[in-house]
């Protein structure tokens, strides 16, 4: 049963995270992060991490996906070009990302830890649920905790920075400027 | 199921996100492929959280997920930026810092 439960995630997983580099329409990689999204959270599950599969759902699946959304529909199509910029770019990628995955492989399963051929130990009921977590991030890792939010802060005010209307780069950017405005 | 399946399936997501950043041409496509290897380091982080029985690795999992939403924000930001003024979504196009 567990065992059909891990595949059955692995390939919702994988097939969306190829979905996600195969198709050319932007909202439709968008969409397929949503199916991978959504199967690794049942894989957190699997792992007894049941805070973090419910944090993966609502924050990812949920809200940063819909910001992808609202940008792949603002922006629109963003057509790639058919020729390579680079030669043989597409051919060598393939040959790159397999070189990787064998490397990433190797040092995993090459570390011959014994505690990677088992399970892991049996753990307690309780195990990854929100109040063990929020036990964690506010007493051990008060300091995480804090520094985390203050990042938080800082790239919503960066975002709204970055992102934000000025009014003399619409009109210098280029010589559309003004119709844009018109528009 | 052994640890050691999720480590792999971790390292194979990780491989095909950073395929896509070599593949892909345009900024939003990169972003959901930078997404896609954070995901993958989230799994190899909860896989060896689950492989301790110690939920420290959980907490590191958060964090991961809060420099991603941050990523993403800042990220999406400048795709609007570039946008607004009419420069090429394209990345190879931007290469004035490149000397």
């Amino acid at each position: 049963m567990e065992v059909i439960a891990f595949f059955a995630g692995a390939i919702g997983a994988l097939g969306g995270a190829i979905a996600v580099i195969a198709l050319r329409n932007p909202f439709y990689s968008v969409l397929a992060l949503v199916v991978h999204l959504v199967s690794l959270a049942g894989l957190f599950l699997m792992l007894h991490a049941e805070f973090i599969a419910a944090a993966q759902i609502v924050v990812y699946a949920g809200a940063v996906m819909v910001l992808y959304v609202f940008v792949a529909a603002y922006v629109g199509g963003i057509e790639e070009p058919i020729w390579e910029p680079i030669p043989g770019q597409r051919l060598l990628a393939p040959l790159l990302v397999g070189a990787l995955f064998v490397e990433l492989s190797i040092a995993v399963l090459g570390t011959a830890l014994s505690s990677l051929d088992a399970e892991g130990p049996t753990v307690q009921i309780g195990f990854g649920s929100p109040g063990q977590i929020g036990r964690l991030f506010l007493e051990r890792f008060l300091v995480v905790f804090e520094a985390s939010s203050m990042l938080l802060l800082v790239a919503a005010v960066g975002a709204i920075v970055l992102a934000g209307r000025r009014r003399d780069d619409d009109a210098s950017a280029t010589g559309r400027g003004h119709e844009a405005e018109a528009a | 199921m052994d640890v050691s399946w999720y480590l792999v399936l971790s390292a194979l997501l990780f491989a095909i996100g950073a395929g896509g950043v070599l593949i892909r041409r345009s900024p939003l496509v990169i972003l959901l492929c930078l997404e896609l290897m954070l995901n993958a380091g989230n799994l190899a982080l909860l896989a060896f959280s689950r492989a301790n029985g110690n939920e420290d690795g959980q907490v590191f999992a958060l964090v991961v997920m809060v420099v991603a939403a941050c990523e993403v924000v800042v990220g999406l930001g400048l795709i609007v930026a570039m946008f607004r003024r009419r420069l090429p979504l394209n990345v190879d196009d931007m290469r004035e810092l490149r000397g």
